[in-house]
């Protein structure tokens, strides 16, 4: 499996015959949560487009541990809101975030999804910003983010998941 | 198709009917209570009638509207507009053309739900997008929303 001993986290106590890793259940949890994020497919405008290149083979974002994209809410553990959220899309989105199971994580991407968007933000229609209607762990800007963007985003709330005690300010 | 006997057909069925030749595609403009008569007689033009409605559409100017449609022959080739033109603000109604092409209903559904234009002989006309609770006709120029638009 190529496993990095450098990155588990804990200390490896090496004794005769084996080895064996200390570490705290948070740690662990957070290591083994945090590279088996499985994305709800989920695309409301461009921006999905962008997220269906990061999903496949150029940019092939299972290298990252996430691995395979779910249908169903109930199997998936983060949503990305990838394009404008409107009035009519709202309750919908609520509820495919409430059928998720805990833990569960949330990837604003884009400028539609964070504040309305660049276009039509000053409509009738128009939701300014998913974060009225649940909450969100990163925010990505662009119109529509690049893929490497995207792919940072994820290495970010990788990282979030693994040291929920740190706030991820400015990194 | 022949355009200059189009025109002689239409200007010899409603002589006040003003049939523009310059634009990009054929534009009649006339009043809306005599929209349904001219399509009826479009869609039967002989040898190529207009047999395909491919959008229908309104527009607010504001002191009227006027609702647009565009005909489309496939044996023909070719488009022609119509435009009618529309005073009444508060209740407008329109006959609709539904009856001649049976996809009308969904774009008359469209418009009434943005502009509230009514449509009389519609199969149900209803909200199509916004939902039976909405209230005003979001694509009208006089429509505020307090809440979600700034005025600029």
């Amino acid at each position: 499996m190529g496993l990095k001993i450098e990155q588990l986290p804990g200390i490896i106590r090496k004794f005769p015959g084996g080895s064996f890793l200390v570490t705290s259940l948070e740690g662990i949890s957070g290591w083994a949560r945090s590279n088996s994020l499985w994305p709800l497919v989920f695309g409301t405008s461009c921006c999905a487009i962008e997220m269906m290149s990061t999903a496949s083979s150029r940019h092939d974002w299972s290298r990252f541990g996430f691995e395979v994209s779910r249908p169903s809410p109930r199997q998936a553990d983060l949503i990305i809101i990838s394009g404008t959220i409107v009035y009519k899309m709202a309750p919908v989105l609520k509820r495919l975030y409430d059928q998720m199971a805990e833990p569960k994580y949330v990837i604003a991407m884009g400028a539609c999804a964070i504040s309305g968007g660049p276009f039509f933000y000053n409509s009738y229609s128009v939701v300014k910003g998913a974060d009225h209607v649940i909450p969100v762990d990163v925010y990505i800007p662009g119109c529509p983010p690049r893929p490497e963007a995207l792919l940072d985003s994820m290495m970010q709330l990788q990282k979030k998941i693994r040291q929920p005690q740190k706030a991820m300010v400015n990194e | 198709m022949n355009k200059e006997k189009l025109m002689d057909y239409i200007r010899e069925l409603n002589p006040g009917a003003v049939v523009d030749d310059e634009a990009a595609l054929l534009t009649v403009t006339l009043s809306a209570g005599e929209v349904h008569a001219m399509a009826q007689k479009l869609k039967d033009y002989p040898g190529n009638g207009f047999d395909h409605l491919s959008s229908l559409t309104a527009v607010d100017w504001e002191d009227h509207f006027q609702v647009v449609y565009h005909l489309y022959s496939f044996s023909g080739k070719m488009t022609i507009v119509l435009k009618g033109k529309l005073e009444e603000r508060e209740s407008p109604l329109v006959e609709s053309v539904s009856d001649i092409w049976k996809g009308a209903a969904l774009m008359e559904s469209e418009v009434y739900d943005l502009f509230g234009i009514r449509f009389k002989g519609h199969p149900g006309l209803k909200r199509l997008f916004l939902g039976e609770n909405w209230e005003g006709f979001p694509l009208r120029k006089d429509y505020s929303d307090e809440i979600n638009i700034i005025e600029r």
